[in-house]
């Protein structure tokens, strides 16, 4: 089977963060993780490798598409695989985009695997079959072993078993079939597992992202207190908080009374997630204190709100992130705040 | 709320109802080639642009995913 396979600047052995920004650049035969393609399924072979940064693919991703599609096209491959990418988000939201992409204009079976909190799975897991690779990066012989396994079914147009037999995340596809016993004794012996603390599976997925009303325009900006929250983690120096790097419990608000700019010597990045040394040389580029106190000058804004508020928007269990939100939201409400601007890095 | 991000389409799949072009993962509000002053603009700017989407009415956009 003749395998093209995508991976980011991390698992490509390119480098970490600081080579983030690099175009796709194909490799002949395997690298890295497509080693274990070839070693775990027999007459596998990884035709080229296709290397990206994660910066590159999530700012550039039409252009990313389009590279990927001719190699994939010109290798004559039988198979796309991309990742395993565990919980990196940019890869995540880059793989599951390349696999819709080769699948539905090539018509050539994808896969890939990553980690259920991973951005990419709310975007792509109803168009694929996305391996579930926990968060572990160790356990990526197993992980690759379970997408080879859809991956051969789909190559064959066999039909895949449940999410939970085959490995893959549920795609919230409902499909007709025969059982023995009726919804009643499913629902007691599942809530007789659930009681005894057996494992159960529920037969229905609550939807992950309800709408979310829009907040009425604001009548008068020029009388308005404006707020400046981030996700990208900027904290004053040593961090006062202790704001995690990643999966981050709480959130801060930091003075800015009487400063018209944010110097890099007086802060820190707490974010695991992206290289912070722009943001470190001029936190303005994150929390726009600068720009935003000549717009209040102007009169364009009534008022810039005395405080920044910052968290780390990283690798954060969703409901976590939206108690973090609640709490953010009732404070700015106390604070009389009229409009916020959130930056994310 | 208005949130300025280089990751768009993510920000939209989560309900984000005003949602306005970083410059960069890295550096949603500048651009280190530029120099100082114009990079103040080019913050500003972005920034001009959130303003005034949080001054109109947000469509009532169904999250996807």
């Amino acid at each position: 089977m003749r395998i093209v396979h995508y991976l980011n600047q991390f698992f490509g052995g390119v480098g970490g963060e600081e080579r983030a920004d690099i175009s796709p650049q194909v490799r002949e035969g395997a690298l890295g993780p497509g080693r274990l393609l070839e070693q775990l399924l027999p007459g596998a072979q990884v035709v080229s490798t296709v290397v990206a940064g994660d910066n590159y693919a999530a700012e550039r991703l039409d252009e990313l598409k389009a590279a990927v599609l001719a190699q994939v096209r010109d290798a004559g491959a039988e198979l796309f695989v991309a990742g395993p990418c565990f919980e990196a988000g940019r890869y995540g939201v880059a793989a599951g985009a390349l696999c819709a992409a080769v699948q539905a204009e090539l018509g050539i079976p994808a896969v890939t695997a990553m980690a259920r909190e991973n951005p990419g799975v709310d975007l792509y897991r109803q168009a694929l079959h996305i391996v579930d690779s926990g968060t572990n990066a160790a356990a990526m012989r197993e992980v690759v072993q379970k997408m080879l396994a859809v991956a051969q079914k789909l190559a064959r147009h066999e039909a895949l078993g449940k999410p939970a037999e085959e490995g893959y995340i549920p795609r919230g596809v409902l499909r007709d079939e025969f059982v023995e016993e009726t919804a009643a004794q499913r629902l007691v012996k599942m809530l007789y597992a659930k009681t005894v603390g057996e494992p159960h599976e529920s037969e229905f997925t609550a939807a992950s992202f309800p709408p979310i009303p829009a907040p009425a325009p604001v009548a008068d900006l020029s009388r308005a207190t404006v707020a400046i929250v981030t996700d990208g983690g900027l904290v004053p120096r040593g961090n006062p908080d202790k704001i995690a790097p990643s999966a981050a419990t709480n959130w801060g608000a930091y003075d800015i009374t009487g400063l018209s700019d944010l110097r890099g010597q007086d802060y820190e990045v707490s974010h695991r997630g992206y290289d912070t040394r722009y943001v470190e040389q001029d936190p303005d580029r994150l929390v726009p204190v600068d720009a935003l106190r000549e717009l209040e000058k102007e009169g364009v804004v009534g008022k810039v709100y005395q405080r920044f508020i910052s968290t780390s928007g990283l690798a954060n269990p969703l409901a976590n992130s939206r108690r973090l939100g609640r709490e953010i939201a009732q404070k700015l409400k106390e604070e009389k705040v009229d409009a916020v601007i959130l930056v994310s890095a | 709320m208005a949130q300025i991000t280089s990751v768009v389409p993510v920000a939209k799949m989560v309900g984000a109802n005003r949602v306005i072009q970083g410059h960069g993962i890295v550096h949603p509000l500048g651009n280190p080639e530029l120099a100082p002053a114009e990079e103040k603009r080019l913050r500003e700017q972005i920034l001009r642009q959130a303003l005034e989407s949080l001054q109109k009415e947000a469509g009532g956009e169904a999250p996807q995913g």
